[in-house]
């Protein structure tokens, strides 16, 4: 059959939607933004784990795309708490506002 | 059939990460990492991992995406404004971006012959459903690891607690 997709393209597929991520984090000002492009590059990433997954046949590659989910939802909760913290005490979501290790 | 399926949801993934890099509010950026997580699910489906896309569905797209959206709506976030330093971000960021995909689809190109094709009927006569084969690995092999992941969630929660409560005046 000429209608098999190759698991390359999978693999290209991720990394596209990886440095649109990287580029994201790059230019985004606003902090919940750079935070989704960490969401973004880490569904990047595990693409790639479930394609060497069935390339190989084997379930332990989902089972790593599990707990990846597990902690991203940590993450996610945790990560989201310390933006609202911020957000109390500077008023501001732009991360160039946010320098107060600078001075 | 297969590669019907692989071109739309692809596009449609890139469409959607496209646009959550070009739009300027959050809100829109959260809806379509929306659309990029749920094509990503169709995508792991057709893989074989039915297990994962329902848990990509439930866990991304459910549960953390409408945590990203509550935050939003409650810190009423604007759309951002650019400053001095995110030109300096532009320069730095686009190049940078395109090196990663550079090396990265140079990588796979090269083993693309060594890859393969996605063969949908991968799994063996007689195979258990991907939700059985999962869980059986889960529950005798990594087991411990399985058990370590509900002490960090828990950690997690006491932490988001902690961090968003409201700091009393005395």
């Amino acid at each position: 059959m000429s209608t098999e997709v190759p698991i390359a393209a999978y693999l290209i597929l991720a990394a596209i939607l990886f440095s649109i991520g990287v580029g994201a984090f790059l230019i985004k000002r606003n902090v919940i933004s750079i935070f989704m492009s960490i969401e973004l590059m880490l569904n990047a990433v595990n693409l790639t784990f479930v394609a060497f997954a069935h390339k190989w046949g084997a379930v332990s590659g989902q089972i790593f795309v599990f707990f990846v989910m597990v902690v991203a939802a940590a993450e996610a909760a945790v990560g989201l708490a310390i933006i609202i913290a911020i957000f109390r005490t500077r008023k501001t979501l732009n991360v160039d506002q946010i320098n107060l290790m600078q001075n | 059939m297969q590669l019907a399926l692989f071109i739309i949801f692809a596009a449609l993934a890139i469409a959607g990460a496209l646009n959550l890099l070009l739009q300027k509010h959050p809100i829109n950026s959260a809806l379509s990492l929306v659309v990029v997580m749920l094509s990503l699910a169709v995508l792991y489906w057709s893989l074989g991992a039915e297990f994962l896309a329902a848990a990509q569905v439930i866990v991304y797209s459910g549960a953390i995406m409408v945590l990203f959206v509550f935050v939003i709506m409650l810190l009423n976030a604007g759309e951002e404004e650019h400053t001095t330093g995110s030109r300096a971000a532009y320069f730095a960021g686009i190049p940078g971006s395109l090196a990663v995909f550079c090396l990265l689809s140079f990588v796979f190109l090269r083993e693309s012959k060594a890859l393969g094709n996605v063969h949908m009927s991968n799994a063996p006569a007689g195979a258990m459903s991907n939700i059985a084969q999962i869980s059986e690995v889960l529950f005798t092999k990594l087991l411990l690891p399985f058990e370590v992941t509900s002490i960090l969630i828990l950690v997690a929660i006491l932490g988001a607690v902690v961090l968003a409560r409201k700091e009393e005046h005395e």
